[in-house]
């Protein structure tokens, strides 16, 4: 028999990044990279941002060139459906039939768009964003005089909003809490981004509970609670995701909310290893477990994956961190709100530059938000790092620089 | 078209052509040159893409917008040669550049 190898089943963005860091860490074995889109792997943050805009190449789309994979020797299997996998045989077996042999395997499933079983869901013109597949859809349907409802204020749908005006569509967008990103960012920060989609003609309406989708075959509204119908061209569901883990735990591999992994991004089965939107974490800054949806996330456990296998030693835990681009507004992210007693708000949300850092009782930065100012991103990020207190007024104070704060 | 050298921390040098219109980042991860990470893909938002542009080619490279040089002031090493690879566009006048990696980028 030929030797198994590494078997990666998922071909996304952990998927890809895993098969690359087995090679730069030195894995001369067999790799085999399994993926049920069409497409190599390739980068999912541009199809909310530049290319649903129309402003990104499917080559700059890509993680890598076609010719990478060759030059790799990387065997990548497009197309191609893991249907379940036998951890006694060490094999996967795929839609088609055929059973791979793995020595280790990844797991890189990623997560698919949550649906709601919303009344109308199936009509024409419901559309969600996870593929670039759905992507191209959803260009296709938008574009000057159309009218887009956004089912969902999260960072997808907020992103295809500002996609949507820049394109010339009219949108509005439809959440069920009381703010926006009520689930993923501070207040101060829900207000500034309503405020800023309201500026640029997006209608946004919270506390607003969507019951369904009008329309005869193509959809033609949707259904509030109070009875009223918002009409639509087309309407974009963009209400979180959720883990593609029923095939592991069909066998029988730990899950809750995603596969559970340990910090080197090890399963249950030692010979398994899961990356990505796939799995429930640890979050070791926090002390906690959790999923995590971001690209730096996906990449952090590529890179523990490939070090366990080919016995590099495990590297620190880095500081999560996230980032989206609307309009002309950069967010970057870095740390999670666990145990917030303060937000300190620097600089003012007014000026469009300005950045909210969650503080825990002890005064340590856990976290902070920030809009157009990547150094209090990046201070900030030193700073979760050091887990050492700040002072809440030095840090409202703009004429101590990020740097000083940091140092 | 340039042909670029990308040295590693420990010296190993890489050297790879890079077509017009990718960024040196670009030239580096699509031929898997380790000790680039590029987190963020490009969007000037990670400064995991840090490198160190050898004098001779400064002046070529361009200079670094507002958002760069705040990026990069709190990576690791840096030095007054320090540069985001993900914004410097690879054009012909590139062609024999070379760049040096830090020691790590996280
Ligand atoms: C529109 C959009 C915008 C985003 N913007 C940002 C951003 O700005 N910043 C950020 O950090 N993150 C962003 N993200 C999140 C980021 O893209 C994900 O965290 C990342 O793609 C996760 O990588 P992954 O490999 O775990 O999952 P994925 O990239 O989803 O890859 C999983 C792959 O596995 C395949 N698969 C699933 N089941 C099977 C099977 N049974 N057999 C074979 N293949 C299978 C899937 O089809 C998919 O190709 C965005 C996501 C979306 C959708
Ligand atoms: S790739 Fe992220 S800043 Fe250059």
């Amino acid at each position: 028999m030929s030797e198994a190898g590494i078997v990666i089943a998922g071909a996304g963005h952990a998927g890809g990044a895993a098969a690359a860091a087995l090679r730069q860490f030195g894995w001369k074995g067999a790799i085999t990279l399994i993926g049920d889109e069409p497409l190599l792997p390739y980068q999912r943050p541009p199809l909310s941002k530049a290319w649903l805009k129309g402003e990104a190449t499917a080559e700059s789309l890509a993680l890598r060139p076609e010719r990478f994979y060759t030059q790799q020797n990387i065997d990548v299997r497009l197309s191609s459906s893991v249907a379940s996998i036998d951890r006694a045989d060490h094999a996967v077996c795929l839609t088609d039939g055929t059973v791979v042999r793995y020595e280790k395997l990844i797991l890189a499933l990623g997560a698919r768009a949550r649906r709601l079983g919303l009344p109308g869901f199936e009509l024409d013109g419901v559309l969600e964003l996870r593929t670039a597949a759905d992507a191209d859809r959803l260009k296709a349907a938008i574009g000057p005089g159309r009218r887009i409802a956004i089912v969902g204020g999260g960072y997808i749908g907020l992103e295809a909003a500002a996609s949507a005006r820049a394109l010339g569509a009219e949108a509005f967008v439809m959440e069920r809490e009381t703010r926006l990103l009520a689930r993923v960012a501070s207040p101060p920060l829900s207000d500034f981004f309503a405020a800023a989609h309201r500026a640029h003609g997006v209608a946004v309406f919270t506390g607003a509970q969507v019951v369904g989708l009008a329309g005869r075959s193509h959809v033609s509204g949707v259904q509030l609670a109070d009875g009223s119908v918002l009409a639509c061209d087309v309407a974009l569901i963009g209400v979180g995701a959720v883990p593609n883990e029923e095939i592991a735990a069909a066998s029988g591999l730990e899950c809750s909310n995603g596969v559970v992994v340990d910090g080197q991004a090890r399963t249950s089965d030692g010979d398994v290893f899961a990356v990505g939107d796939l799995t429930n974490r640890p979050l070791a800054l926090y002390g906690r477990r959790g999923r995590l949806e971001s690209v730096p996330n996906a990449l952090e456990q590529a890179r523990q994956a490939a070090s366990a296998i080919t016995g590099r030693p495990a590297s620190a835990a880095e500081v999560p961190w996230f980032w989206s681009d609307q309009y002309d507004i950069k967010l970057q992210i870095a740390g999670m709100p666990f145990d917030v007693a303060a937000l300190v708000v620097r600089g003012d949300p007014a000026s469009g530059a300005f950045a909210v850092f969650h503080l825990d009782a002890a005064g340590c930065v856990q976290c902070v938000e920030s809009v157009n100012t990547p150094d209090a991103f990046m201070g900030g990020r030193q700073l979760i790092m050091k887990r050492k207190p700040v002072d809440a007024a030095a840090l409202r104070d703009l004429s101590f620089t990020m740097k000083d704060l940091a140092a | 078209m340039a042909k670029i050298t990308y040295i590693e921390h420990d010296g190993t040098a890489h050297t790879v052509e890079v077509a017009d219109g990718l960024s040196v980042m670009e030239g580096a991860v699509n031929n898997n040159v380790p000790g680039i990470d590029a987190d963020c893909g490009g969007s000037c938002a990670c400064a995991t893409c840090h490198v160190y542009v050898d004098a001779a080619w400064q002046h070529l490279t361009g200079v670094k917008n507002e958002s760069e040089a705040s990026m990069i002031s709190f990576a690791n090493g840096v030095e007054a040669n320090s540069r985001l690879s993900c914004q410097i566009p690879v054009s012909a006048a590139l062609d024999g550049l070379v760049v040096r990696m830090p020691a790590g980028q996280h």
